[in-house]
């Protein structure tokens, strides 16, 4: 996409001097997302082999890394990791919304709760789509972004669940009916195959892929981005900080050139594993 | 004694010329059967007759085929009690004629000629005597390592027709000796040199070997579990006590016997791993419907992966040879004795445990409800949020980027 490329080039020219770049995550939401999309990345190359046991893929790729243990092995390692995460993430969220009463973690303008606007915003966006309407603003997460966090959320809690209780099967029959050892691997599997499936087309398109961010929206991996970029894309919270006065807080630094590159080469990687990942799952998917 | 046929032979020479002639051939007769007297033990004497010519080893009959026979040798055989013409009966005297009628074995050995002419080697020009007992100046009885039909022997005697692809494809059968050599049995044998192992003979009989199709045949279906039963007599009883046996005795021919889950020539260790790792489609062949269900359970998921043998397969919870329904309280999979058989893998198993299904069907409703009702919500889950997502992404990459090349020579081309 030639097209793509030269737009993009020319937007970093323009900003060359005298930019101004804001922040938009801190150093731990960022490493968050890193131990996320690893794990999750490992949890799917180890799971869909699973899923899919009966592919030739599958078992060509077991056997590269030693077998079915292996693969069991590496998937509770990650799972572990990522519980871990998750865990942090709940502190994180105790902390600050509960402990230190901080405003705008369950509601407001800054909060990933959904909120009416988010309503508006989805019929207002879609209407904007096929040309009905005026593209809405967003705040400081928008309506998919949300849906994005959510959903990790609860496939945390349905996907982590339903894989601890395969894992220490007799330990969750003592209190789980016997037919729900096997509905656990049912909503592991299916549930697992949704995040997937979702995340490797749709959050990629959305965040990353789409015109606008292509190939990469860096602000994930550098933490901050640039005042255009703040004021385009998310301009209700632009605005709403410049009347607030609270602008000047929220300046962050110009991202180093190594973090820069660094983000494209980790975030690229990880873009093509789930769209190899992806692919597989597909055509297991259509043959089953 | 050579010192007084030597001189028996100088005072020979001595005489005159004319008497001599005749004298002399007798007598140079006479001194060749001490030679031989000499040279052979003496119970061979009858066949120092014909030796005297076929003891040459260059010795060939007008086709060309050696004739010539190594005394040694064949008086150590298990005819070496014999007189050449108790065999070569046609031959009476010397010179005899080119050509002598085929040595009958069945003259003596009759049964076994009989048990031949009978079976699939009926065939007599193609399959005599020789070509399983070898040579027929140097047979040597079954128990004599020397012999062809010895039991270490025997698949390398079978084998020289058996291992042929040529051979098996102009019978339409399975070139069956390399199979055989890598299976338990052949490895036992050919390795271990175990003469109880089973060798061709152990179940195809030697004589009066079968088709499979036949019904007097060893290796016919519903003898298979006897035949294997003259070594595995355990395991053919619990075989016979077993769901298996029963239906076969009761002449199901669609009840499996040993061979449709081993194989019949590439038998494997079944407690191996390689055997494991490609167990369970073979229950799978009948059991289409278990199997089907298997599949869809983490059980089966281990056991296609590989690396993982221990996951349950068929017979870790139903048995192997004595399969017994569920309803009986002997049977593994009884309910009442589920505890003990999933505890065998999964240590702390308890009654609400073993009320997991290890074939539940998802998609049918009428025996799984919960389950069936449980995937539906996750499949429509699944199908509507990627469906919802994919016509919003769609439409707005499309949106985007025609917005991005409007007014990509304006302001906020990059971030439309």
């Amino acid at each position: 996409m030639p097209d793509l490329e030269q737009a993009t080039n020319g937007a970093t020219e323009q900003h060359k001097t005298g930019e101004r770049f804001f922040q938009r995550f801190t150093r731990e939401q960022r490493y968050m997302h890193g131990v996320l999309f690893t794990t999750f990345l490992g949890l799917a190359a180890t799971g869909l082999p699973m899923r899919f046991s009966e592919s030739i893929w599958a078992r060509k790729f077991a056997t590269q890394v030693g077998g079915f243990g292996a693969i069991i092995f590496f998937h509770k390692l990650f799972a572990v990791v990522l519980s871990i995460a998750f865990l942090l993430h709940l502190k994180e969220i105790f902390t600050r919304g509960l402990l230190h009463r901080e405003k705008g973690v369950f509601w407001g303008n800054t909060s990933m709760v959904a909120n009416w606007k988010d309503v508006k915003d989805i019929v207002g966006h879609m209407r904007w789509f096929v040309g009905l309407g005026k593209k809405p603003v967003f705040e400081r997460y928008a309506y998919w972004e949300k849906f994005d966090y959510w959903a990790v959320f609860w496939g945390m809690l349905v996907i982590g669940f339903s894989g601890y209780a395969m894992w220490f099967a007799p330990f969750f029959a003592r209190f789980l009916p016997g037919w729900a050892l096997n509905a656990v691997l049912v909503i592991h599997s299916e549930e697992g195959l949704l995040a997937i499936l979702f995340i490797f087309s749709i959050h990629f398109v959305n965040t990353h892929l789409r015109p606008g961010s292509f190939p990469m929206d860096m602000v994930i991996f550098t933490g901050v981005e640039s005042e255009e970029e703040f004021k385009v894309k998310r301009s209700e919270e632009y605005k709403r900080l410049a009347s607030e006065g609270k602008l000047e807080a929220r300046l962050g630094e110009k991202p180093p050139s190594w973090l820069v590159n660094f983000g494209r080469v980790v975030g690229t990687t990880a873009i093509l594993i789930g769209i190899i990942l992806l692919v597989l799952t597909l055509s297991a998917y259509i043959r089953e | 004694m050579t010192r007084a046929a030597k001189s028996t032979a100088n005072s020979i020479e001595e005489m005159p010329q004319s008497r001599s002639r005749g004298l002399f051939r007798s007598a140079l007769l006479a001194a060749g059967v001490v030679l031989v007297l000499l040279a052979m033990p003496g119970r061979l004497a009858a066949q120092t007759d014909c030796l005297m010519c076929h003891a040459d080893k260059t010795l060939q009959d007008p086709a060309g085929h050696s004739v010539s026979v190594d005394g040694d040798t064949f008086g150590k055989s298990i005819h070496g009690v014999l007189k050449c013409g108790d065999c070569h009966t046609s031959i009476k005297d010397y010179p005899h004629p080119d050509k002598v009628t085929p040595v009958k074995c069945e003259s003596c050995h009759a049964s076994e000629s009989e048990g031949l002419a009978g079976s699939v080697h009926s065939n007599r020009p193609e399959h005599p005597c020789t070509s399983c007992h070898g040579d027929a100046h140097s047979i040597y009885p079954k128990a004599d390592p020397k012999s062809a039909v010895y039991p270490l022997n025997i698949p390398r005697t079978c084998g020289n027709c058996h291992g042929s692809d040529a051979m098996a494809k102009k019978h339409g059968i399975n070139n069956v000796y390399p199979l055989y050599l890598d299976s338990i049995h052949g490895f036992a044998l050919s390795k271990e040199g175990l003469l109880v192992a089973a060798n061709c003979t152990s179940c195809h009989g030697s004589h009066h070997v079968l088709s499979h199709k036949d019904p007097q045949s060893p290796t016919f279906k519903s003898n298979v579990p006897q035949t294997c039963g003259t070594c595995h007599a355990g395991i053919t009883n619990d075989y016979m006590a077993g769901v298996h046996g029963k239906g076969v005795a009761a002449g199901h021919t669609a009840a499996p016997v040993c061979s449709d889950c081993h194989t019949a020539h590439a038998i494997e260790q079944p407690t191996a791993s390689a055997f494991r790792m490609q167990s369970t489609p073979i229950c799978g062949n009948c059991h289409k419907d278990k199997f089907s269900t298997y599949r869809d359970t983490f059980h089966s998921q281990l056991s296609s992966l590989g690396g993982y043998v221990e996951t349950a397969r068929c017979w870790d919870c139903h048995g192997a040879h004595e399969i017994l329904p569920a309803s009986d309280p002997r049977s593994p999979v009884a309910p009442q004795n589920l505890v003990k058989t999933c505890g065998k893998c999964h240590a702390g198993a308890n009654a609400s445990f073993v009320q997991y299904q290890p074939h539940a069907n998802a998609k049918n409703r009428k025996l799984n409800p919960a389950l069936y009702y449980i995937r539906l919500f996750m499949n429509l889950l699944l199908a509507g949020v990627l469906t919802f997502f994919m016509i919003h992404t769609i439409l707005w990459l499309i949106r985007a980027r025609y917005e991005q090349l409007k007014t990509r020579s304006a302001k906020g081309g990059k971030n439309a």
